[in-house]
């Protein structure tokens, strides 16, 4: 039988109705991380918003290579590259519309409530998540991560709720075509 | 005299909108007018019987400006807060109701808040909601579709803008005075105060707090809040509640989230003859501490499965001044069915043939 769980109502009732639930399997199967690479990402904020700023102008800089291939059709391989690296850094849960700059870092759909607007009321007084005891909270980390960043601010703006639509899509694609389309709407401007 | 949250033709008519006031209710009344206000949480009963709610709301009466209708509180499954919330105000409460992210998607919340508030729902809570995990069906699905910064953008949007999350125009909009929660005493601490300012960019006009049992902490927490200007833009309720005994405490410490009790006021409980009594002496002292504090506009009693108390807490701590706040609020449609229902029980003969005359020229 599972470990009963501290934060969880009477546990040991539940896991006697329940179905047998293998040790060390949260609710939501995530406790098998180590969160170590993640945590690590969070600590060095300050360099992953430096270098996504670099990678930013980057994909900006090859939107006609974007353009020539067609966005619809280099979809496909940039979301796998997309999926494995941010997967591996930030435990990406490929929402689709990336706000890791706003959360120093850190990735808020790894809340087992996926809160993109701050923590929860439930945050256990050591750091650690209501819901999975093992894990720190997200949000603690997030507000660590934006401490070390220049921008680091962003963590006030109010976020939109997550478009449902737009999972498992590239969101570093349609930042670049969001960009260049504001650009040209400027250059336009300008002419 | 007539009583100053009464409409001047008569107490039967429902409250004039005021200038400034998002909603109709009387809880905003209270607050924008500077009294402390007293809220408390219905305990929502396991059953299909109205009777059951009506009996623990009749407890508060004369003694609360606003009832919580929880939605589902801790996950566990419970009469629905848009249910409650439909009886209490045909009865004429003025219910504060709770939205949970927990279980419902936007679709179903934007729903919800239009039907309460044709209902003369004029308050509404916005909440993430306790995760399934702690509740009595943990195999169930977290929906968290919205969060409680996104939903009280959202019911601001409905209700400022007449319109949709989606930009869909409404005819009439929720009139209803915007709630939400504050925990100050989780991690992480310095974040908290801004997150408050967060929630009133939401859209956040009053805050119920979790239950305050360490009031340096809470006083801390309010010398940020102040130092942010956030103590003007909305009105903070502290959440106290009596303790049963210690061995309650304890179990709540370890088992409900997000709830902080220090270790001393454990080792009050304990060391006192009649556990019960101290709690409730607990609660009144809180409140008689907190409600000094610059800043605070009220206090919520949550009073779980002891809501009888809740009148000697009010009363004994004093915070009413001689207040009785009013005990009905009358529901904009009541005439309407009153003479519907008298139209009935006149037993007006039906010409079928006349109806669907009327019926077919009808604009709509």
């Amino acid at each position: 039988m599972a470990d009963p769980k501290p934060g969880n109502a009477a546990p040991a009732k539940k896991a006697a109705t329940g179905a047998y639930t293998p040790v060390g399997v949260s609710p939501d199967r995530r406790s098998r991380h180590k969160y170590t690479v993640r945590l690590w990402a969070v600590r060095h904020s300050r360099f992953f918003e430096w270098f996504y700023n670099r990678f930013a102008a980057a994909f900006l800089l090859l939107d006609p290579v974007w353009r020539l291939f067609g966005y619809q059709r280099v979809e496909r391989p940039v979301t796998f590259v997309e999926r494995h690296v941010k997967g591996f850094l930030f435990d990406c849960r490929m929402c689709g519309q990336c706000v890791l700059s706003s959360t120093g870092m850190s990735c808020p759909m790894n809340c087992p409530k996926q809160l993109r607007n701050g923590p929860c009321g439930g945050v256990r007084a050591n750091g650690n998540c209501e819901v999975e005891p093992d894990m720190p909270c997200v949000w603690v980390q997030a507000w660590k991560g934006s401490q070390n960043m220049a921008n680091g601010n962003a963590i006030m703006n109010v976020q939109k709720p997550v478009n449902q639509s737009l999972r498992e899509t590239s969101s570093w694609l349609r930042v670049t075509a969001e960009a260049a389309a504001a650009r040209e709407a400027a250059s336009g401007k300008d002419a | 005299m007539a009583h100053i949250d009464e409409n001047p033709l008569g107490p039967h008519l429902p409250l004039d909108p005021q200038p400034g006031h998002s909603s109709l209710g009387r809880l905003e009344r209270v607050l924008r007018r500077g009294e402390f206000a007293v809220t408390a949480e219905l305990n929502p009963p396991d059953s299909a019987n109205p009777e059951d709610v009506y009996e623990r709301a009749a407890i508060f009466d004369g003694w609360v400006d606003g009832i919580n209708a929880v939605d589902a509180s801790g996950a566990n499954c419970h009469m629905s807060s848009v249910g409650i919330c439909a009886l209490l105000t045909r009865m004429g409460y003025a219910p504060i109701m709770q939205i949970a992210c927990r279980d419902k998607n936007r679709i179903a919340i934007q729903g919800d808040v239009l039907g309460a508030a044709a209902m003369g729902v004029c308050n509404i809570m916005c909440l993430t909601g306790d995760g399934v995990q702690a509740g009595d069906q943990p195999g169930a699905k977290p929906v968290f579709d919205l969060d409680c910064m996104s939903l009280l953008e959202t019911v601001r949007i409905m209700r400022d803008n007449s319109k949709f999350l989606s930009g869909r125009k409404l005819t009439t909009p929720p009139k209803v005075f915007l709630g939400a929660a504050i925990n100050p005493f989780a991690p992480p601490y310095d974040f908290r105060p801004y997150r408050l300012a967060k929630k009133i960019e939401a859209g956040a006009q009053f805050v119920q707090s979790q239950y305050c049992f360490d009031v340096p902490m809470f006083r801390e927490y309010m010398k940020k809040v102040r130092d942010l200007g956030l103590h003007e833009k909305c009105f903070i309720l502290v959440g106290v509640g009596p303790m049963a005994s210690a061995k309650t405490a304890k179990w709540i410490r370890s088992n409900v989230p997000g709830i902080h009790i220090p270790d001393s006021i454990i080792a009050r409980l304990e060391g006192a003859q009649d556990q019960k009594k101290e709690g409730k002496q607990l609660c009144i002292d809180i409140i008689n501490e907190v409600k000094e504090i610059e800043g605070v506009s009220g206090v919520h009693v949550m009073a779980y499965r002891q809501e009888e108390y809740v009148a000697e807490i009010v009363h004994e701590s004093g915070v009413l001044k001689g207040r009785k706040p009013w005990t009905r609020e009358p529901n904009p449609v009541d005439t309407l069915v009153a003479e519907r229902l008298e139209e009935a029980r006149a037993g007006k003969e039906q010409n079928q043939q006349e109806m669907a005359e009327i019926a077919a020229q009808h604009p709509h």
